[in-house]
């Protein structure tokens, strides 16, 4: 299997339990195993949009209970005699080899998977900034023979990529070290929020400057907190940025 | 079954609440770190080849930076 594989170096690796849980979009090739006509294989396909009911296959890793995964599209894209080639956007933990399966099943011919191509993990694409090892090695040696590092930009992202499908909150640069420091995220520090969010859903908190703070989990709907003027808007999860970046604007009691 | 969107498809809007200016002093914009913070809060969108397993990939990213850390956003089965 190929495709889109985010990798996170260093600090960075902190965000990859955000892309762990965002949804992926992959291509399939599907072999049938007896011919089908190409409007039921449609037809079947079309059926396996929305929510589905998956058992984990018997090479997994995770406890092989009945689970409910959903499909967010699945595009029928061509087919020649058993060989199949579809496109699926799906949420994560969904298992393709067996939705394979199960569709066989379904079309009664029975259909495993062939070959899957991941074209996309939450915000990144196979169509954007996608690099191979090689790619890397040539990168990297270039580096080392210049001593210049800065043509790794063209190949790095900055964490905050990976963020990019999450709800943002934007904070004041006076209230970016408290929440450094774990602190809950306050109204009055609160500049800007994205719509859409919820109470209890995750959020990440940023600066002004675009760079991310901290995971947190929203207390109150992003409408609710436009209006608050004061009290906890967000409690903080997990820590991305370094603590000294901002300076400590708190007041500290005199007695020593 | 139909109509349930994918996160990608999610459009979000900004809501203002307070306006204020940054103080250039402090923090920058992701892409203006200095080179070794980039790197060390940076992340590769990789096309991962068939053979290798995730965790054997990202092995070879550290080993190839020389970084002592990195870890990959959800498994790619190694087969095929």
């Amino acid at each position: 299997m190929t495709g889109v594989l985010p990798v996170a170096l260093e600090e960075s690796t902190k965000v990859v339990q955000a892309l762990l849980l965002s949804g992926k979009e992959y291509i399939c090739a599907m072999r049938l195993h007896h011919s089908m006509p190409e409007e039921k294989v449609e037809t079947v396909l079309n059926e396996f949009q929305g929510k589905i009911y998956q058992r984990p296959p018997v090479r997994s890793s995770v406890k092989r209970r009945l689970r409910v995964r959903t499909i967010y599209y699945l595009d029928f894209l061509e087919m020649r005699e058993k060989h199949v080639l579809f496109r699926v956007g799906c949420e994560s933990g969904t298992y393709i080899r067996k939705l394979c399966f199960d569709i066989g099943e379904v079309l009664g011919c029975g259909a495993h998977m062939q070959e899957l191509r991941r074209t996309r993990a939450g915000p990144f694409t196979e169509s954007e900034g996608l690099v191979t090892l090689y790619d890397l090695l040539y990168y990297v040696s270039e580096c080392q023979e210049t001593g210049n590092k800065e043509s790794l930009r063209e190949i790095i992202y900055p964490m905050e990529k990976a963020l990019e499908l999450l709800p943002k909150i934007f904070i004041r640069d006076s209230a970016v070290a408290a929440v450094c420091h774990g602190a809950y995220v306050t109204a009055p520090g609160v500049l800007s929020i994205e719509t859409g969010t919820k109470k209890k859903d995750g959020v990440v908190i940023f600066t002004q400057k675009g760079e991310a703070v901290a995971f947190a989990r929203a207390l109150a709907s992003s409408e609710r907190i436009l209006n608050m003027d004061h009290g906890f808007v967000a409690k903080t999860v997990r820590v991305l940025m370094d603590r000294n970046v901002y300076p400590k604007m708190w007041s500290m009691s005199s007695s020593t | 079954m139909q109509g349930i969107n994918a996160p990608w498809k999610i459009k979000r809007k900004l809501l203002v609440k307070a306006e204020e200016k940054t103080d250039a002093q402090y923090g920058c914009r992701p892409e203006e770190r200095p080179i070794k913070d980039y790197v060390r809060l940076g992340v590769i969108n990789l096309d991962k080849t068939s053979g290798p397993s995730s965790h054997e990939v990202t092995a070879w990213v550290k080993r190839i930076l020389t970084i002592a850390h990195a870890g990959h956003g959800g498994t790619l089965g190694a087969s095929v």
